[in-house]
């Protein structure tokens, strides 16, 4: 074993997927968003910069780049400074297990569907250190929702990975796609559990209909209010790369991944992803926003017991079918 | 290739972050720099912020902590059932139906006692 070459190669992949993650991910994924949002308004979207306003979301990320740093006096420096890295990299390390193709995986981890769900979670740290550091009320207050939201919606985000485990009988991402060749895609055999996934998701992403942390008719921009230019690029980035990774996960759960005839594997994958984005893109312009207590009790009191309820039915089915 | 695996993830948390920290550094080459006591204020819709936002708030958002942490640990014994339950036969299914049901009846405590209500 060459541990250089091997760790050399693991920065190569790493710089990879971040840059494909920032301009593919974030960069048109913000174009694309506002695109959609004015088609769906009847409107044009960005036009001018660029052919079609193809390069909005470049310029605007120059501009940022050019942006001062303004640290709130109150602010606590240190963490501060922290939230908005930390954000970023947990959108990054969800990418580790995501199978692009047959052998176009980072690392097939043997937990990768446990280790997709631990790195999902770890962005609720970020947002709520970033409220808490700023010492603004509204903040404050846009981190603590956000992180009762992502954890009362990771509980039925968990249950249906668990029902999808349960089926495919492994935990690796290229196990589960490999497993739905033989059964057929997921999203037949497993629907409530797709059903539950991409409700808890888009809450995971503080998505509208679930996007109380940064409602801006209450909160301004909630737990971001007070981060400025690039940092709020970060935070950007950070639910971009999170939004596309739900995207792939469900993908690759659900709809068979790379799995397709005639094209190459990666345009499957790709159009597939590109099909849930849309959905979430599609929800997020329909929707109003839910009030705080109708999110909890829809998290506690209905998906959480249906996704026991579905987890002890696949079982029943399993074992004795 | 376990150990592997894991240099992997290591490595991506390592890079990901310096590459996170990329723009914040040309921001701190490029970005004018031109603080006063005024800019520096907590922002709090025009006007002057009063006290400090480290106050009391909701106690509600630990209920939900804490109903939380019970729940998450519980689901990751689910993980490694999830996989073996095959090969293990009825008696897995049965033993972790048992399981879910105590599950189900400590959630169902939970709403009755009112720690899943907001308001």
């Amino acid at each position: 074993m060459n541990w250089g070459l091997e760790i050399a190669k693991a920065v190569g992949l790493a710089v990879v997927m971040f840059t494909f993650l920032a301009v593919v991910g974030a960069m048109f994924g913000v174009l694309l968003e506002r695109k959609i949002g004015g088609w769906i308004q009847s409107r044009l979207g960005p036009k001018h910069v660029g052919p079609q306003g193809l390069l909005q979301t470049i310029a605007d990320t120059v501009k940022l780049l050019q942006k001062e740093h303004i640290t709130p006096r109150a602010a606590d420096v240190a963490i501060f400074n922290t939230a908005p890295l930390i954000v970023a990299v947990a959108g990054l390390m969800d990418w580790i297990v995501i199978p692009f193709g047959p052998t176009l995986i980072v690392r097939d981890l043997n937990i990768g569907v446990v280790f997709f769900a631990a790195m999902a979670s770890l962005t609720v740290v970020g947002i709520l250190v970033g409220g808490f550091a700023s010492n603004n009320k509204y903040s404050l207050l846009g981190g603590l929702r956000s992180a009762s939201q992502m954890i009362s919606y990771e509980l039925p985000l968990a249950m249906a990975l668990v029902a999808v485990a349960m089926q495919a009988g492994t935990l690796s991402t290229l196990g589960i796609v490999n497993a739905q060749a033989q059964r057929g895609w997921f999203v037949f055999l497993q629907f409530p559990a797709f059903v539950i996934f991409l409700i808890a998701a888009t809450a995971e992403v503080n998505r509208v209909p679930f996007d109380l942390p940064e409602a801006e008719s209450e909160l301004v921009a909630g737990y971001f209010s007070e981060y400025t230019g690039m940092r709020f690029a970060l935070f950007q980035l950070g639910e971009y790369a999170e939004m596309f990774a739900m995207a792939a996960m469900a993908t690759t759960l659900f709809l068979g991944g790379w799995r397709g005839p005639l094209l190459p594997p990666v345009i499957w994958f790709l159009l597939k992803m590109y099909l849930i984005v849309f959905f979430l893109m599609w929800t997020r312009w329909t929707f109003p926003r839910l009030r705080l207590d109708q999110l909890l009790n829809l998290s506690w009191k209905l998906l959480l017991p249906a996704g026991l309820i579905w987890i002890l039915i696949t079982g029943f089915f399993i074992t004795f079918f | 290739m376990l150990l592997l695996d894991w240099l992997y993830v290591g490595v991506f948390a390592v890079v990901g972050l310096g590459m996170a920290a990329l723009p914040l550094a040309i921001v701190w080459a490029l970005a004018p720099r031109a603080p006063y006591p005024q800019k520096r204020l907590t922002y709090e819709s025009g006007v002057v912020p009063f006290g400090q936002a480290w106050a009391q708030f909701n106690v509600r958002y630990y209920l939900f902590g804490l109903v939380f942490v019970i729940f998450d640990v519980e689901v990751i014994y689910l993980y490694p059932w999830a996989i073996v339950f095959q090969r293990l036969g009825k008696f897995a299914f049965v033993e972790m139906l048992i399981f879910l049901v105590i599950l189900l009846l400590g959630l169902a405590y939970a709403w009755r006692k009112g720690a899943l209500e907001w308001a």
